[in-house]
């Protein structure tokens, strides 16, 4: 009996041990490469697996594993990802937020002597703007994406408004309009939940103002007279009914999923939407969708800011421990050479300022119907795209001003108050 | 008069059961009803309780995937899929593994016992946030990342000290008369354990096995975090993803979540009395 | 006399030795997977917390000795947060108990319909906590939530409410979630237990003239109290926990009015990149955890009585 038993728990540890075992990987020729990137804006996971499915048939050594996951999710991600060696990822997406963290954290490999004079020369200088540093690049540039003002034009006509508003002030009149004549119980909804998209909306109404996050001597200087006056006009559309108080739980999804609806008559949200609203299957006012230029305070105008929104762009980024940076290279170089980005430029726009002038321009337009909405207003507006502080320790900096406008919508404190607070936690932290 | 008296009684006690049962389902149902509407309808104030056009389409998206637009409803049925591999493996690991701790804990007396079985129950008061670094560096070395074995493993490490207490608790109710019996007819230690323990505690077996099944099914964190390829995604990080990524499309979100819900209620509710005698027998024994 | 009797003093020794070596092999393979998947996690971890460890390929980890925790303990978010922490726990478990006691009580005295009650109790439970965050948020959402519905319905509201959005229902809406999740097993329990207390009891109480009040207090409550001790133990330690529901429901928001302990140590650990703060976090929360466990056992628990 007792015999019996050994065996039984022998062949009881062998099983567990082999099950681990039999899990390493196998040993071939063909290199796999990992990619991370957010299933969110920009092209679907459809459209990049369709993508990965091409550069392989043409690189037949090369496996690529997409992997998809919310934006919220990326950055930890990356970090976990990171702390493994070999590093769970090749590649990953990098918003515009991280290159400073990741950079002093070494997650980044130096690609400065890959990029070829065609891709520095063809592409968007600003592309290249958000990936390097100190004269090294550190990524492929990607998607280039911006806020932009949308409006419902069948909202608008039956309100009686002519043309879109210019300044935030007749942006509030409008809606007035539109809330006196029923056409919409909350004409504006925002993404003001306590993530970044708060960050990325003050951002617009800040430079708006003609505020800015830092001074010339890099000290904050949102909690400025013209920082505390966005936040308190804010507060103010919430209190006078015009933007939805359920922007304070929303985030991006849910502008778009109000707009769709017809429930908002203006709407401040990144690309995506603009497609989005003219899919049938997931919006109902498909072909009443419009661009206009974001508006600005009347502040800001007479101080001469003609335009304010916020840098959303993103690139990938090869991770630096990885053992396959070359393969890496390659497929990213695919994924961001100009045949790819002109087919599947109806989700998102190229890269390539090559493709927006003269000869290719017409290709682009005629590439896509929503192309000849989109490509002018990306044109008007990314020009005055901002940039959020690019500082290593920019999340937990974030936090906190997420923390101070929220207290300053919900009441808990006063606009100035709140983002006293969190200057003086910018300052605690770039203390460090 | 006694009799009217038992009457109102029970009358008035009825009056408080119409609310409990209200607050138990009135939720769920909601969830459902809402599922098989569509998106406007949802939308519409006052609200629609029960829809005037309701439609099957966000089930059929998942089901038959090549129908839907979205991604998310194609991979939703493959992380059901994942949910009932992992959470069959994590339970089968702990009943074998567990029941054989338990036992040795219970009936054998050496010298650590006690100390290993409270630093057993210790254990669960780490939380998960804790365990996660280190286990991904590990997990990452050996490649694992993103395979279904990884959840199995890491799940353990809640489930096979609940799997040991319940099963400690059960093996307790055993007469040892029994045992002592086997003893003089000469079987060995393991003899008795296999041959008059186990086939007693069956009850207690099923009984940990559906709690651990569903413990398991429910865990979102760590599959959260290490798994986001459908190789090995399960149902609550699909769900967390609609919510997240898909707000947009909301009735499909609550179809999922209903399915997503389906598998553990009906074994909660086919086993039940199983399971709440085991945590009662836990309890009562400490 | 059989050769392997017990009573055989030389064979008697020897097969505690036999014994031994068995309960050995037996736990060998259990102890083996926890020590591999949580106590060198936690090792590891709690090393962790004496370095300043940013996230980063060769970052220098400096050994910090107490840093860490002197700093964390100098927060003031900190104390706001094991401050809400502790108001979802008491609150939490308070309702619960109350709850799954007044439950427990009903199907106990058989009301029409006691066997559907006791049937479907199980079924919040059983529903993955994840649907059920998902489930609540939809809920309690500000343009077409149910609870809006039904309130505006029933006339309690003239225009919907954004719930989620004010930072002094946001715990308490969330509470309520996790309570419905959470409280069916408790009632179960209990009911269980009070299902197993002797018929008599009551019956000779009653005829000694007590009413059904002091019946309830003297007779089932203390004889509940093993019962009571572990429901109050499992339902404590996991609200303290908390991190799924939050997650899903809140995010921690609305200003930051439901950020719990576990989801501040995940936001030091992850988006803030501070491992070392965040191991701290994690030991702090274990301990605090296990003074609550102590405390249980030491005012509740006494050996049984009759």
């Amino acid at each position: 009996m007792n015999k019996m038993v050994r065996i039984f728990m022998w062949v009881l540890s062998l099983i567990l041990i082999l099950a681990l075992v039999g899990c390493a990987p196998k040993q071939t020729e063909v290199v796999t490469i990992h990619v991370l990137t957010m299933d969110q804006a920009g092209l679907k996971s459809a459209e990049i697996d369709q993508i990965a499915r091409d550069f392989e048939a043409q690189n037949p050594d090369i496996k690529v594993v997409m992997e998809y996951v919310g934006y919220d999710y990326v950055h930890d991600k990356i970090v976990l990802g990171m702390a493994a060696n070999p590093p769970a990822y090749d590649a990953a997406m990098v918003d515009v937020i991280w290159p400073d963290e990741f950079i002093k954290a070494s997650y980044l490999l130096d690609v400065t002597n890959r990029v070829t004079p065609d891709m520095k020369s063809g592409m968007f200088p600003a592309s290249w703007n958000g990936i390097t540093r100190n004269g090294k690049v550190y990524g492929m540039p990607w998607l280039m994406d911006v806020k932009y003002f949308m409006y419902n034009t069948e909202i608008l006509q039956k309100a009686g408004i002519k043309a879109p508003p210019t300044t935030w002030e007749e942006l509030v009149d409008q809606a007035n309009t539109i809330k006196q004549k029923d056409l919409a119980e909350f004409p504006i909804s925002w993404s003001w939940n306590q993530k970044e998209g708060v960050v990325c909306d003050f951002t617009v109404l800040l430079f708006g103002n003609g505020g800015s996050f830092l001074d010339a001597s890099g000290k904050p200087a949102f909690n400025d007279e013209k920082g505390v006056q966005a936040l308190t006009w804010m507060k103010q559309t919430i209190d006078d009914g015009l933007t939805n108080p359920s922007s304070i739980a929303s985030d991006e999804m849910a502008v778009e999923a109000d707009f769709l609806a017809g429930k908002s008559a203006f709407a401040v949200n990144w690309l995506f939407q603009y497609s989005d609203s003219n899919d049938a299957t997931k919006s109902q006012i498909a072909g009443k969708v419009a661009f206009a230029p974001m508006p600005v305070f009347a502040a800001g105008a007479s101080a001469g800011i003609k335009g304010a929104s916020v840098d959303g762009s993103s690139a990938f980024a090869i991770m630096a421990t990885t053992p396959y940076a070359d393969q890496t290279w390659k497929f990213l170089s695919y994924l961001a050479s100009n045949e790819v980005q002109i087919k599947y430029s109806a989700e998102m726009l190229p890269v390539w300022q090559t493709d927006f002038e003269g000869e290719a321009l017409n290709t682009l337009l005629a590439s896509n119907p929503n192309n000849s909405v989109t490509v002018p207003a990306f044109l008007g507006q990314f020009p005055y795209a901002n940039e959020r502080p690019t500082v290593p320790y920019y999340n937990e900096a974030s936090a906190a001003l997420q923390l101070a406008i929220q207290e300053a919508l919900t009441g808990v404190k006063t606009p100035q108050a709140a983002l006293d607070e969190a200057a003086a936690k910018w300052i605690e932290l770039a203390g460090k | 008069m006694k009799n009217y008296r038992k009457i109102f009684r029970k009358l008035i006690l009825f009056l408080f059961t119409v609310p409990v049962i209200l607050f138990i389902y009135s939720p769920i149902i909601w969830l459902f009803l809402a599922s098989l509407s569509t998106q406007v309808e949802l939308f519409s104030i006052p609200p629609h309780w029960i829809p005037q056009h309701p439609t099957f389409q966000n089930y059929l998206d998942i089901f038959f995937p090549s129908q839907a637009a979205s991604s998310v409803p194609r991979t939703f049925a493959v992380s059901l899929l994942n949910s009932i591999k992992i959470a069959s493996t994590v339970t089968v690991i702990c009943i074998v593994l567990g029941s054989l701790a338990a036992y040795a804990l219970v009936r054998i007396p050496f010298k650590y016992n006690r100390h290993i079985q409270i630093s057993i129950l210790a254990t669960r008061m780490i939380p998960e946030i804790s365990l996660i670094l280190p286990l991904f560096i590990v997990a990452s070395s050996l490649r694992l990342i993103n395979k279904p074995i990884l959840l199995v493993i890491t799940y353990l490490s809640f489930s096979l000290p609940y799997a040991i207490w319940l099963m400690v608790a059960f093996f307790q109710t055993v007469p040892i008369e029994l045992e002592e019996a086997a003893r003089l007819d000469g079987c060995s230690r393991l003899g008795i354990l296999f041959r008059v323990v186990m086939p007693i505690s069956i009850p207690g077996l099923i009984s940990t096995t559906m709690f651990i099944f569903l413990v398991a099914w429910d865990e979102f964190f760590f599959a959260l975090i290490f798994t986001s390829t459908l190789a090995a995604k399960t149902a609550p990080v699909a769900i967390a993803e609609f919510v997240g990524r898909f707000a947009v499309n909301i009735t499909g979100m609550m179809a999922g979540g209903f399915l997503a819900a389906v598998p553990p209620v009906l074994v909660a509710l086919i086993f039940q009395r199983y399971i709440v005698s085991g945590l009662t027998a836990g309890s009562v024994k400490g | 006399m059989p050769d392997n009797s017990i009573s055989n003093p030389k064979k008697r020794l020897s097969l505690r030795k036999q014994d031994e070596r068995i309960a050995w092999l037996l736990l060998a393979p259990s102890l083996l997977v926890i020590i591999l998947v949580t106590v060198w996690p936690i090792i590891y971890s709690f090393i962790l917390s004496f370095f300043v460890a940013p996230i980063g390929i060769n970052q220098i980890r400096t050994f910090v000795w107490l840093q860490n925790y002197i700093g964390i303990f100098k927060d003031p978010a900190f104390w706001e947060t094991i401050n809400r922490t502790l108001y979802f726990t008491v609150a939490s478990v308070t309702l619960n108990l109350i709850l799954g006691l007044a439950i427990a009580q009903l199907i106990h005295s058989h009301p029409w319909g006691w066997k559907f009650i006791r049937f479907s109790l199980i079924i919040p439970w059983a529903v993955p906590t994840i649907v059920n965050g998902a489930m609540w948020r939809w809920i309690y959402n500000g343009d077409f939530g149910a609870l809006n519905g039904a309130l505006m319905q029933f006339g309690f509201i003239k225009h919907y409410v954004p719930w989620l959005t004010l930072p002094s229902l946001a715990m308490p809406l969330v509470i309520l979630a996790d309570t419905w999740h959470t409280m069916p097993l408790i009632a179960l329990i209990l009911q269980a237990a009070l299902a197993g207390i002797p018929e008599e009891l009551d019956e000779a109480a009653a005829v000694d003239g007590a009413n059904a009040w002091q019946r309830f207090w003297k007779i089932r409550l203390p004889l509940l109290r093993p019962a009571l001790l572990v429901a109050l133990i499992i339902r404590t330690v996991e609200a303290f926990r908390v991190f799924d529901i939050v997650y899903i429901i809140t995010s921690g928001g609305p200003a930051s009015s439901t950020i719990t302990m576990t989801f501040l140590t995940y936001l030091y650990s992850f988006p803030y990149g501070k491992q070392g703060t965040g191991a701290a976090l994690s030991f702090i929360i274990s301990v605090v955890i296990m003074l609550l466990a102590l405390v249980y056992i030491r005012l509740l628990y006494r050996p049984e009585e009759n």
